[in-house]
């Protein structure tokens, strides 16, 4: 086995190009060798020193480094003030030691369907930038996360950022996952909202789904609800969509009856705290905690 | 096939010869000599392994030794000041914190990690910044006492 310790992206694409496999904050990728599932590849290259693919540029389109860890995620302003489902989500991971070393492009190119920065990503717009030895390129989060575990990036391409488009003006997001435990736990379900407003109704809204299909997916037909004003008529209609469209497993934690059904309280929540937060009110991060989800401390 | 990998630990260098895909824990343990660490689960769910990387707290048993290269690794050994206990390891021997003692040294750098970043923590701080170690022995509460008490020395030193 080798282990190359990047400094620069070039270095990084150089290794990949050459067959390495890049390992950020190992928290799937040893996790995953430790607990028998896949052995480690034959050459890596970390890629948790290189400093261009640890920055957070404001902006638009607003950047995150793949690099960037869940602790900074859930803290740093930016995210917190105009991404804020993101840093929901961030705020859930692992335990404190999961979320200083595990990042946001591990957490995306993993392909999880259960990961919990993927709904919040793609209600906000954004796409994956790639980049090889042979250049850069910007795929939408749908056509990166192909199944379970699998994306549609090359073994030579690396995920340099995330890119999300400035938000509009009266807007705000949210992701709520149902969970057993407040640490160490993955999502049973989890849905995240991104709302803007236009006084007191929705110009545009937009929901995804986490650990109901074989990727993290959109709630399509949601069109319908522009104009109208958040209420429980409109939450109620999110929550059936949700559940509608959901198409879970049963196994271990969950029956596919309770994924599909806790799906749409899920997704009425999560579309109430945007709605909330979109109109000025400050809501902690995460807002499981703020709602009370999760085992009592 | 083995390499030559430094690591620096409690502020020493150590050079070792290791499979490069070993962990840090088994390597800090059977090769650097220092037991302080434990392995419980060892694929990331106890935290018995917890040691700092840059300060900052990292399971050790699922992190490979060869990415420490380079940062700076401390392990519950560099604690105390010679004979002279850290505040936390005698707040928690006075609390009653520490029973079969297998969690306490991955306790002790997660609260350790907690204190740098955040010197005076409300309980539910505490409560989260331990949140990545279990304990089968105390239930917990006087491992929290042994934090706060620790918090108030660190603060009532400081200010005086
Ligand atoms: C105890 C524990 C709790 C967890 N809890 C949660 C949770 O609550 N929610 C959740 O979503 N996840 C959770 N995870 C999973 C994991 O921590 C996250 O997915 C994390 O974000 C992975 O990031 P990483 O940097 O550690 O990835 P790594 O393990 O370093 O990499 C993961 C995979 O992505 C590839 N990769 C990494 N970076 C890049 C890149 N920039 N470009 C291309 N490929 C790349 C690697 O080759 C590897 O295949 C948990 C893990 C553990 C161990
Ligand atoms: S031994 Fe590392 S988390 Fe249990
Ligand atoms: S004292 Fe025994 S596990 Fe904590």
């Amino acid at each position: 086995m080798s282990m190359q310790i990047a400094t620069s992206l070039d270095e990084v694409l150089a290794a990949l190009a050459a067959g390495a496999r890049p390992i950020a904050g190992g928290t799937d990728l040893v996790v995953g060798h430790r607990q028998g599932k896949a052995p480690l590849p034959e050459s890596l290259v970390a890629i948790d020193r290189v400093p261009e693919l640890a920055e957070i540029a404001d902006g638009d389109p607003l950047r995150i480094g793949a690099t960037v860890t869940h602790a900074r995620l859930m803290t740093d302003q930016v995210v917190v003030d105009r991404l804020t489902a993101i840093a929901d989500a961030a705020a859930l991971v692992g335990s404190p030691s999961t979320r200083n070393v595990g990042t946001l492009g591990g957490n995306v190119m993993n392909g999880s369907p259960a990961m919990d920065t993927g709904a919040p990503l793609v209600v906000l717009g954004a796409e994956a930038e790639l980049a090889s030895a042979d250049g850069i390129r910007t795929v939408g989060l749908d056509d990166l996360w192909t199944g379970p575990g699998r994306t549609s990036a090359t073994a030579g391409e690396l995920c340099t950022a995330l890119v999300i488009p400035a938000r509009p003006a009266s807007s705000g997001s949210a992701y709520v996952r149902l969970e057993y435990r407040r640490a160490m736990e993955i999502a049973v379900v989890g849905a995240a909202a991104s709302v803007t407003l236009d006084g007191d109704a929705v110009a545009s809204v937009r929901v995804a789904l986490t650990a109901v299909a074989p990727t993290i997916i959109e709630i399509d037909g949601l069109e319908g609800l522009t104009g109208r004003a958040i209420d429980d008529d409109l939450l109620a209609a999110v929550a059936e969509a949700a559940s509608e469209q959901a198409s879970p497993i049963s196994d271990l934690r969950a029956s596919d009856r309770y994924r599909r059904h806790t799906i749409g309280v899920m997704a009425r929540r999560a579309v109430d705290a945007a709605a909330r937060r979109a109109a000025g009110e400050s809501i902690s991060v995460p807002v499981n905690r703020a709602l009370g989800i999760g085992a009592a401390a | 096939m083995s390499e030559l990998v430094n690591l620096e630990v409690n502020g020493t260098t150590y050079p070792v010869q290791i499979a490069l895909d070993r962990n840090l824990s088994g390597v800090l343990r059977d090769e650097v000599g220092l037991t302080g660490t434990k392995e419980g689960c060892d694929d990331c769910e106890c935290g018995a392994c917890m040691v700092l990387l840059d300060g900052q707290p990292i399971n050790s048993c699922s992190y490979l030794a060869a990415q420490a290269q380079g940062r700076s690794i401390t392990t519950v050994e560099g604690l105390a000041e010679g004979d002279e206990l850290h505040p936390l390891q005698r707040n928690i021997l006075a609390t009653g914190g520490v029973q079969c003692g297998f969690c306490t040294p991955g306790m002790l750098m997660s609260a350790q990690a907690l204190l740098d970043r955040n010197p005076d923590p409300t309980d539910e701080e505490i409560r989260i910044g331990l949140s990545g170690n279990l304990c089968r022995c105390t239930g917990y509460a006087r491992i929290l006492a042994a934090v706060q008490a620790t918090a108030v020395e660190l603060n009532s030193t400081s200010s005086s």
